[in-house]
């Protein structure tokens, strides 16, 4: 049966474009079909899942989600691609596993997972999701079904771990999970005055603390600039948890899109001297769920769609160490100049990058933001964003991103781009793989 | 629960099975594909189901193959008390129109297969102080219309029968559950149009056992197709004949 063409976006949703949609519960290649894209559950941003033209087939493994070997002494879980962190946490955080790496939703495949190299709260000191991945099976462009690993097929691996699903079809993963005392965790949250005192923060935190993350208040200026909430997190151990009940969570959904004006500037200000006023508050640490901790928004389904009609734009980029704190300072003020507020505007600090060819973190500051997208206005703000990145040796997150050059990322990624592309040209010499994302940064055609 | 699942590698059987063996079910898996058997019944136990999950093929088209599988499934569940039927086939109204072969298969599968597995298994289940049956049909079956009216008779045809089982083996201990599913995204759908009320395996799956556990006869999910069939049952015929749907 040919599938029907359908709209498909990016969780920014924009860009928006038709494409067939394949979704089954048997991952393959279909014999001649070109081109082709694989997705997971949709929560790349921007074009990294959005297929290149409307004769794609995009290839959506979220029906694939079945565990196909667990060994309970080491962690060690091999699933199939389209197994989702939330029925990883639900199935293994009762027994006492939880995931080595987590981005900020748990409504993401594994193998959306591997492609985008995702990182967590634990960056600083556990590196990337990709750095707990010892096998990987993929469908290449020439039909192949391919094992590759750090130690088998090296090169493909590095070029598939953050390859955005164009070096060929995960179909399967092998990686390990992480042993915790309890599901919950103790959460220590400190009101920070500027931007140095939060970068200060982090760098300090991370000695004694495995997660930390900062919350920045993207309207504050001058001195106040880089003001937030720094907040620190570990696994809480049983004796601390000790007759507590389950956690139970309640989920709600947005029913439609919200009128664009919902999101001005007068309600996130509002929304941010709150936010910041409610966490300078509490003093002492607390023990909250994983769910709390990590994916606070989850707990908003269709959460996009407060950004209205037009969809919004993430921002996510690093600036490294050696280039100090003035790049980050100068993106604050940039946006503060603009009166671009972002509801999460989110600070932390980077551990040492991975060996992966297009993996987005190196040692240094990461700063992530929301942008309502009002046109060429946002665009263009991007791009101004980019050349500070550029100038101080940094790079933009590409599961994130829809709008950046080809020449700017093509900066941002020297030497790496063109090894990654040396690879790509050995597994998928046609470009069988092909997503609105590549078209756009590497030049395949569409 | 001792379940006994047919078609659990795929779509809304695989999403129950999941979710009962999450909940520490023994679940034993019939089939096709031997293949396909064993990677979700690994799949089971790691998700909690009691070890090991066993598996035997099964075949909706051959009924002769029936008791033997079902002798399989009572040897290694130590007799089971819950029979889940979600296989069957399913294609495109002009497929099964152009295809007399296709056609013929469906209608057998779907209805001869599945009547006569269910009506085995009441008798099996009457036996030994009673069970449950869970067999899914679908909203085609409530009232046929231009567009599926091959596959909805089919369903039809399963409805009927398990409103009479549910009647005829009440007294016997035997709760028969007839699920009605509206538009669900899993592979058999894959490729249709999506139209509104689209649900999810997942949810289906919490919807169809809280229905079990419940006794409830009929289940729609997603719920609201309930009302959506109530709309669509009630049309006259020269309205419907208009629609295209």
């Amino acid at each position: 049966m040919a599938p029907a063409v359908e709209e498909i976006g990016g969780w920014g949703r924009r860009p928006v474009r038709p494409g067939r949609v394949l979704r089954s519960e048997r991952l393959a290649l279909p014999a001649s079909v070109a081109p082709v894209l694989p997705r997971g559950l949709g929560r790349a941003y921007g074009d990294a899942a959005v297929p290149a033209s409307a004769e794609s087939l995009v290839i959506e493994t979220a029906r694939a989600n079945r565990i196909l070997d667990f060994d309970p002494t080491s962690g060690r879980l091999t699933c199939e691609a389209g197994l989702s962190l939330a029925e990883i946490i639900r199935v293994f955080l009762p027994r006492g596993w939880f995931l080595p790496v987590t981005p900020g939703t748990k409504f993401v495949t594994v193998g959306g997972c591997v492609a985008s190299d995702v990182h967590g709260k634990n960056h600083h000191r556990e590196g990337t999701f990709g750095g707990f991945v010892e096998r990987l099976r993929l469908w290449t462009a020439d039909g192949m079904l391919v094992n590759a690993g750090p130690d088998v097929e090296r090169e493909l691996f590095l070029a598939t771990v953050g390859g955005m699903g164009l070096t060929g079809l995960i179909v399967e993963v092998t990686f390990r999970l992480r042993r915790v005392e309890s599901p919950w965790i103790v959460l220590d949250v400190r009101s920070v005055a500027s931007l140095d005192e939060m970068v200060e923060g982090l760098r300090e935190s991370s000695r004694d603390w495995i997660y930390t993350v900062g919350w920045i208040d993207c309207l504050a200026r001058g001195s106040a600039l880089g003001r937030g909430v720094l907040m620190r997190g570990r696994h809480a151990s049983l004796d601390e948890t000790r007759g507590l009940a389950p956690p139970r969570h309640r989920a709600f959904t947005v029913p439609c899109d919200a009128p664009e004006w919902l999101l001005n500037p007068i309600f996130m200000r509002l929304f941010n001297r709150l936010y910041h006023t409610r966490h300078a508050a509490i003093r002492k640490p607390r023990v909250v769920s994983c769910e709390q901790f990590f994916y606070p928004l989850d707990a908003l389904h269709d959460w996009n769609r407060l950004y209205g009609a037009r969809g919004f734009l993430q921002y996510q980029c690093v600036i490294p160490n050696s280039a100090g704190a003035a790049p980050v300072r100068s993106l604050l003020e940039k946006l503060a100049a603009r009166g671009a507020a972002s509801f999460l505007a989110v600070i932390k600090d980077f551990g040492p990058g991975s060996d992966a060819f297009l993996s987005f973190p190196l040692a240094g500051t990461t700063l992530s933001l929301d942008l309502p997208y009002r046109g060429q206005k946002t665009e263009m703000l991007v791009h101004e964003l980019n050349a500070v990145v550029i100038q101080a040796g940094g790079r933009i997150y590409l599961a994130k991103d829809a709008v950046t050059r080809p020449e700017d990322f093509a900066s941002m990624m020297k030497p790496r781009l063109e090894q990654w592309k040396a690879v790509r040209d050995r597994w998928d010499p046609h470009r069988r793989f092909r997503s609105a994302q590549s078209v756009r940064l590497f030049g395949d055609h569409a | 629960m001792k379940v006994v699942a047919v078609g659990a590698t795929r779509g809304m059987g695989r999403a129950l099975a999941q979710l009962l063996a999450e909940r520490g079910a023994r679940v034993f898996l019939l089939g096709r594909d031997p293949g396909e058997l064993a990677v979700s019944a690994r799949d089971l136990e790691a998700r909690g189901a009691a070890v090991p999950v066993k598996t035997a093929v099964l075949d909706l088209a051959t009924p002769a193959g029936f008791p033997a599988a079902l002798d399989a499934a009572d040897a290694a569940l130590d007799r089971f008390d819950t029979l889940v039927v979600t296989g069957g086939l399913f294609a495109r109204q002009e497929e099964l129109a152009a295809d007399p072969a296709r056609l013929e298969r469906m209608l057998h599968v779907n209805f001869t297969g599945t009547a006569v597995l269910c009506q085995m298994v009441a008798e099996r289940l009457a036996g030994r102080g009673g069970g449950t049956i869970c067999a899914f049909s679908s909203v085609a079956g409530d009232r046929s219309r231009r567009s599926n009216y091959l596959y909805g008779a089919s369903k039809a045809g399963l409805s009927a029968v398990l409103d009479g089982l549910g009647q005829a083996y009440a007294d016997r201990g035997v709760r028969v559950v007839c699920v009605r599913p509206g538009f669900v995204k899993t592979g058999m759908t894959a490729g249709l149009p999506v139209p509104p009320f689209a649900g999810e395996p997942e949810s289906v799956a919490s919807a169809v056992l809280a229905a079990m556990t419940a006794g409830r006869p009929v289940v729609y999910v997603p719920a609201i197709w309930r009302w959506v069939m109530l709309v669509i049952r009630a049309l006259p015929r020269f309205v419907l004949r208009r629609l295209k749907f």
